[in-house]
């Protein structure tokens, strides 16, 4: 067997910590979110400052999930990259051109309740979720 | 495209995982290239080339030329 050598910056071991990095980061928001969310009614009795203070900590730490997610797609190899592309396509064109309907339903009286945005948040999940699936079931 | 990758690789025994690590891919991309579902960038190609010490013609064809 012919010997290939190997790289020393490997590549694989550096993807993992990439997705581990934004594994944390995102791990951190949802926390940070929850806090902000259910901290004023639970912890803090709907103190205005310690709220303002929450969704800041909420905000800055969005950014680093940002960041995160930025080097983890930069650390992708190509045809990964394409899979994230085409997920991320379908997952904002599915959300503007339905996010925009329900809302439509909603301002028009058509719909009962409330157009909520956590609505839209699961739908384009769902569908980057798909999309991610459906892109790695076709270069397998 | 047509590519040769998965001959070379195997002319030289290694894994597709050994050859993915090489080309800083992963195995799933090399897996995809030599099944023809992915058709790597120039860089890609180039570094292939590189690697098995031939020319991006010798490793890759295009379907289409005649």
């Amino acid at each position: 067997m012919n010997k290939i050598k190997t790289n020393s910056n490997d590549w694989a071991a550096n993807t993992a910590r990439n997705t581990v990095r934004l594994g944390y980061w995102t791990g951190a928001w949802v926390l940070t979110m929850a806090l902000a969310n259910f901290g004023p009614r639970f912890i803090w009795e709907f103190n205005e400052s310690l709220t303002i203070v929450a969704i800041l900590i909420n905000l800055a730490v969005g950014a680093g999930m940002i960041w995160a997610n930025k080097r983890h797609l930069q650390g992708l190899d190509e045809m990964h990259q394409k899979i994230q592309l085409e997920a991320m396509a379908l997952s904002l064109g599915v959300g503007l051109i339905v996010g925009l309907a329900y809302s439509n339903l909603d301002v028009t009286n058509i719909i009962a309740a409330d157009a909520e945005i956590s609505h839209l948040v699961i739908l384009m999940g769902l569908t980057y979720l798909f999309g991610v699936i459906n892109g790695l079931r076709k270069y397998r | 495209m047509k590519n040769r990758l998965k001959v070379l690789r195997a002319e030289r025994d290694w894994t597709q995982a050994q050859l993915a690590n090489e080309l800083e891919v992963s195995r799933q991309t090399v897996n995809a290239i030599e099944k023809g579902k992915f058709d790597p960038s120039l860089p890609l190609a180039f570094k292939a080339a590189r690697l098995f010490e031939l020319s991006i013609e010798e490793i890759f064809q295009d379907e289409t030329a005649l």
